[in-house]
């Protein structure tokens, strides 16, 4: 007989672990599964082992108070592994993984996927030099290794990712040449009410750009990066303003700087549940396209939840609220008893709203991709610019899809996560037609890069320490 | 000048420094650092020749997505983000 898990939880950031931590208060089987060498997601990703020590920051402490509670708890851990593929047979998941480059499989009775979300990309001139990192894969930057990008960074982007970005580059002893961010001060203005919900974030906030107005970085607000300078490493950008509507205007600005730090938003992963049959639907105010999936994680899918960021963008306070939520909602599934909570869903609306009003804030004032030339590069994966990309559609490709077929535009390695919205942003102009008409492409197994050595033979999942079965 | 975001450099300690290697270039980075941040700090930035075009391109995600960063280590291709330093690790690039 086969180990059969009763709850799998792929994701271990606020909402993936929270849920863990209900699931493992019971008798039932449960496993935890992530790609990264520790519990904590993006936001309170762990640290390298080459920190001997440093100061603790709000992210550190959360997560380290996180992966004692994860560790104190017994319950079952798979991490450094991946999910690549999610598919049902008969009564159970079946979860198909890769640790240690030998692939694996994973039976479950019922599955929450909480695998969070991903950086969008805005495609300008030059954003691929070596030297351009995305803005919140620089915050994986510093939280993991506690590393700069460079000597002398242009931090560009949406919402208040790029104020903690700016402000961890001067806390790590960098300079901030300039911060660049679509927003204006009257966005924010307009957000204050909902931000009054969690004075103590927006307190912090403040701080950040107090700090770097006393130590007189020019931030341009109203203003993105319309390109980047340098062959192998960066040398500077260009600026421009933006109108309200977000179209560039006249009068560029340049900056040196050695690195730059770019950043468009955050979206859902979506690709996981897309895989286990989960639609998606269309709600940019939650970061684009996210699955379809009740507040309570259930899904049209049985013994299928959603958890956390993956669902929509709203922050690690509301992820860890909604891990809570849906791992009762996984626990009654599988027919343990377990009340739903009033004061954690009233809780989670909270957060939400304040989380809702930092997604509003990410959301590209500027179109993403307004600013790309003709020869930009688009999808990075296959060198493919917007030229070749707009000849696709001209010559007939609507969908997606389509694209992704004809030019390759979403078939390279990372599977399209970096140029899929673009692209769909270039159709929707070209053919005269809503965001909502252009849906992602669909996914196609492995959602990871899965080397064909691997699949050479499985894993014993007999081998790994889990609690006795439930008795139920 | 008044900071109101503090300076911590100085009180980041790190692990000891250790020989790795970079296509054949020898280079030091601190023991189990994410091989990505070290490459970095390197100031090795150009990781791959982007296929195509043939550009310089080096890590950008940083959450082991973009393959940007994918180097071969043992003669597999491994994401650079996704890797730590060891002792006499040699790192061969698809420059
Ligand atoms: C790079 C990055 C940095 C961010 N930094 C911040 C920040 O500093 N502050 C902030 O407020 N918000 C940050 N965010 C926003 C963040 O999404 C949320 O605040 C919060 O982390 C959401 O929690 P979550 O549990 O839903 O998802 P996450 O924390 O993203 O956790 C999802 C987990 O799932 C794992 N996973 C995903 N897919 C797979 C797979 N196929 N196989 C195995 N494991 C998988 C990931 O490794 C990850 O650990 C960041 C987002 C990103 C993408
Ligand atoms: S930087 Fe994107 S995969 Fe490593």
């Amino acid at each position: 007989m086969r180990d059969i898990v009763d709850i799998s939880i792929v994701g271990a950031g606020p909402a993936g672990a929270t849920a863990a931590l209900v699931v493992g208060q019971t008798e039932c089987r449960s496993l935890l599964i992530d790609e990264q060498r520790q519990a904590g997601g993006q936001v309170w990703r762990a640290k390298d082992r080459s920190i001997l020590s440093a100061p603790a920051t709000p992210e550190s402490r959360s997560g380290d108070n996180l992966r004692e509670r994860l560790a104190a708890s017994g319950v079952s851990q798979m991490t450094d592994t991946r999910v690549w593929q999610i598919e049902r047979q008969g009564e159970h998941w079946v979860i198909h993984t890769l640790r240690n480059g030998t692939a694996g499989r994973l039976y479950s009775r019922a599955v929450i996927l909480a695998t969070g979300a991903r950086e969008e990309a805005q495609p300008v001139r030059g954003w691929t030099t070596p030297g351009v990192i995305g803005l919140a894969g620089a915050t994986a930057l510093f939280k993991q290794s506690i590393r700069l990008p460079g000597r002398a960074s242009v931090v560009a982007g949406t919402g208040p990712l790029v104020f903690f970005v700016a402000s961890e580059i001067r806390r790590l002893g960098g300079t901030v040449a300039a911060v660049v961010t679509p927003n204006t001060r009257a966005d924010w203005l307009a957000r204050l009410p909902s931000m009054m919900a969690r004075p103590d974030l927006l307190w912090r906030g403040g701080r950040w750009v107090a700090d770097l107005m006393l130590a007189s970085v020019p931030i341009y607000w109203g203003h993105a990066v319309k390109s980047v300078s340098g062959d192998d490493r960066v040398i500077g950008v260009t600026l421009c303003r933006l109108a309200t509507d977000g179209t560039p205007l006249p009068g560029d600005i340049g900056i040196a700087a050695d690195s730059v730090c770019l950043g468009g938003g955050l979206a859902p992963s979506i690709e996981a549940a897309q895989l286990a049959g989960v639609a998606v639907r269309y709600r940019p105010d939650l970061g684009g396209w996210v699955s379809e999936a009740e507040s309570d994680g259930s899904t049209a899918r049985e013994g299928l939840f959603l958890a956390g960021d993956s669902c929509g963008i709203r922050g690690a306070v509301a992820a860890e609220l909604h891990g809570q939520i849906v791992a009762r909602t996984a626990l009654r599934h599988i027919g343990q008893a377990s009340a739903s909570d009033p004061a954690l869903e009233r809780a989670y609306r909270r957060a939400s709203r304040f989380g809702e009003a930092m997604t509003a804030l990410s959301v590209l004032r500027a179109d993403p991709i307004g600013l790309a030339t003709p020869d930009t590069v688009v999808c990075r994966c296959e060198s493919l610019t917007r030229r070749a990309i707009e000849d696709e559609i001209e010559s007939g490709a609507v969908s997606s899809n389509a694209v992704k077929s004809g030019q390759r535009a979403g078939m390279g390695p990372c599977g399209g996560k970096y140029c899929q919205s673009s692209v769909a942003r270039l159709i929707a102009l070209q053919e005269n037609r809503a965001l909502s008409e252009i849906a992602p492409p669909t996914p196609r197994p492995p959602i990871r890069p899965v080397p064909v050595s691997a699949l050479a033979g499985d894993f014993d999942y007999g081998d790994l320490p889990m609690p006795k079965p439930a008795p139920l | 000048m008044i900071r109101l975001v503090p300076d911590h450099s100085a009180r980041i300690q790190r692990s000891e420094k250790v020989p790795f290697t970079f296509d054949g270039v020898a280079l030091m980075g601190c023991a189990d650092e994410n091989l990505a941040a070290a490459l970095m700090q390197a100031g090795v930035l150009h990781l791959r020749n982007a296929p195509g075009d043939g550009a310089p391109r080096g890590a950008f995600c940083m959450m082991g997505l973009c393959q940007e960063c994918v180097v071969f280590v043992d003669g597999q291709s491994v994401e650079s983000c996704r890797l730590t330093v060891s002792p006499g690790l040699a790192v061969k690039s698809r420059r």
